[in-house]
């Protein structure tokens, strides 16, 4: 049964205001044309989880989308800080809940698998551990050592952008593979977004490439370009020159709100989006081709 | 001194951490300087060193300077991708990684790392990124190296927050962790290498060309003491700068300063 919609259509069915999101991808795969469909749908309270919030949290903090963060390293990854979310939590205006990446990954697989908790071997660096209850610690039944504990994260919606996908949702995701098929399994609802669809065929033709089967998948969304200023590897580049701009544009309220005119609330969805950023963009962040070689499942 | 080739800070940073890199070693490795370190070892005398990126990218050969630490092109031509949980747990927290390099605001007397807070959690006077991998580099990784500029202010006493495990109050505390890591082995400055002593107390170990013992303790927060034997470093060979500014970073992004 085809699960496509318009991306508007599944952050209105299944993003509710006080959720918590899971918008999922390590640098790579960041599903941003969802971080900007919710903001331009006037999201509130939400409980915004990533290890990286990266510019799509900036964003929707700048927007008012959020109550809360819950992070692993608040920064713009090789730029400097995530100015935003950085002036709000030093203000006292916005939650947070911190751990270190290892931790909140923990945290997602836990959920993923139906843990109650996941375990980790001491860092010895307890200030964290204090700071944060939910970081806790156990005894270890067999060794009588102790290990660290953290709780399953179980947002209400993961956002999970990916290379291809068939009508259903099942995915092939290739490139840096984070935490997308932990935060997939972990969550109560799926939207996926896609660069391309494609029928059952070809992703039966590489199994091992499926990270989220599509039974998981609630939503499956058809969007070019979903990621940038983010990338999908082998579809266009990371657009570095953006993560620079942001660190000018985000050290005044005004200019983020110019840029949320602009690009968020003046544009309809990805498609113009696309459109506005131009040629001269669109060439700069091409890729040429570098395939894999073919692997034969043989047939039986 | 005679100096016949001039260098900057990073170009010095960079070389001596790329020196300590020994052949074979597995490198958990951030981008801007250690990732320069790394490749420069590669390039000279560790042909065999392996980049492990905390992205999932294992084995990568960047045929350009990545700026983040997820660039794709860490990605083509790497010998694995995995996922952020098997990154840590199959490869750091099973005891796979040889070498860490770490950075953060502060630095204390026996190694511990601020990359979290200055001033209180709660009311932060700055709230900076916070851990990302490194609580868990510099408790697992046999051997970390930091590299930072030698500033007072970096140097504190004692870190606000203890965002990584250095030797905490002194080294028979981090034994009694039972950490696997042996803890910060070095911290690279453009005035010298600062190293652990019996006690796990960070002192000056060698000076870089033209720097003095003096300049080291004026621009640290504890009274730093001199190693007996004080190493003078080897200045930068024209190969290794070579190396630096026509291939590994010939727009001199990160290592113009």
């Amino acid at each position: 049964m085809s699960k496509i919609v318009p991306l508007s259509e599944a952050i209105r069915r299944y993003v509710n205001n006080g959720d918590t999101i899971y918008a999922a991808g390590f640098t790579h795969l960041i599903p941003f044309a969802a971080g900007h469909e919710m903001i331009r749908q006037g999201c509130r309270d939400l409980v915004l989880a990533r290890a990286t919030p990266d510019l799509i949290y900036d964003q929707m903090v700048a927007a008012g989308c959020a109550r809360k963060v819950i992070f692993s390293y608040m920064g713009n990854p090789g730029v400097g800080s995530l100015r935003f979310v950085r002036a709000e939590t030093e203000a006292g205006k916005l939650e947070w809940e911190e751990y270190s990446h290892f931790g909140m990954i923990s945290r997602l697989q836990a959920g993923a698998t139906g843990l109650p908790f996941m375990p980790m071997n001491p860092t010895a660096a307890g200030d964290l551990e204090r700071a944060n209850s939910h970081y806790r610690t156990v005894t270890d039944p067999y060794s009588g050592r102790e290990v660290v504990v953290v709780p399953a994260l179980n947002p209400d919606v993961a956002i999970v952008h990916v290379q291809r996908a068939d009508a259903e949702g099942n995915a092939h995701i290739w490139g840096i593979i984070g935490e997308q098929k932990e935060a997939a399994f972990a969550a109560s609802r799926v939207i996926l977004t896609a660069e391309e669809i494609v029928s059952e065929e070809i992703i039966r033709s590489d199994p091992n490439r499926t990270l989220i089967p599509g039974f998981i998948v609630d939503a499956v969304c058809h969007v070019p370009y979903c990621a940038h200023p983010s990338y999908t590897q082998g579809f266009y580049d990371r657009d570095n020159a953006f993560y620079l701009e942001w660190d000018e544009i985000s050290k005044t309220p005004q200019g983020v709100q110019s840029y949320l005119d602009e690009w968020v609330f003046g544009v309809k969805d990805r498609v113009e989006y696309w459109e506005k950023l131009g040629p001269a963009v669109h060439e700069r962040l091409k890729v040429g081709i570098r395939p894999s070689a073919v692997v034969n499942y043989g047939r039986y | 001194m005679s100096q016949t080739t001039t260098y900057s800070s990073s170009e010095l940073l960079t070389i001596n951490a790329a020196r300590l890199l020994r052949d074979g070693d597995v490198v958990f490795v951030g981008v801007g300087l250690p990732n320069l370190a790394c490749n420069l070892a590669r390039r000279t005398h560790a042909p065999n060193l392996l980049m492990i990126y905390e992205a999932g990218v294992i084995g990568a050969q960047p045929a350009r300077l990545p700026l983040s630490i997820g660039d794709p092109t860490l990605v083509s031509g790497a010998l694995a991708v995995c996922s952020m949980y098997d990154i840590f747990a199959f490869y750091l927290q099973r005891g796979n990684v040889d070498v860490g390099f770490l950075g953060g605001a502060q630095i204390d007397r026996f190694g511990n790392i601020n990359a979290t807070v200055i001033g209180s959690y709660e009311h932060p006077k700055v709230r900076l990124p916070g851990s990302g991998g490194s609580m868990e580099i510099s408790a697992w990784a046999n051997r970390c190296y930091i590299l930072t500029p030698h500033q007072k202010r970096r140097f504190p006493e004692k870190v606000d927050f203890r965002t990584s495990a250095g030797f905490l109050n002194d080294r028979t505390e981090r034994d009694a962790a039972h950490l696997r890591g042996e803890g910060p082995q070095a911290i690279v400055t453009d005035l010298g290498i600062l190293e652990p002593d019996e006690n796990g107390e960070l002192v000056l170990a060698a000076l870089h060309p033209g720097a003095t013992v003096e300049q080291a303790r004026a621009n640290t927060g504890w009274p730093l003491r001199a190693a007996e034997e004080i190493r003078f470093t080897e200045a930068p060979t024209e190969q290794e700068l070579h190396i630096l500014r026509s291939e590994l970073d010939p727009d001199g992004i990160y290592l113009k300063e």
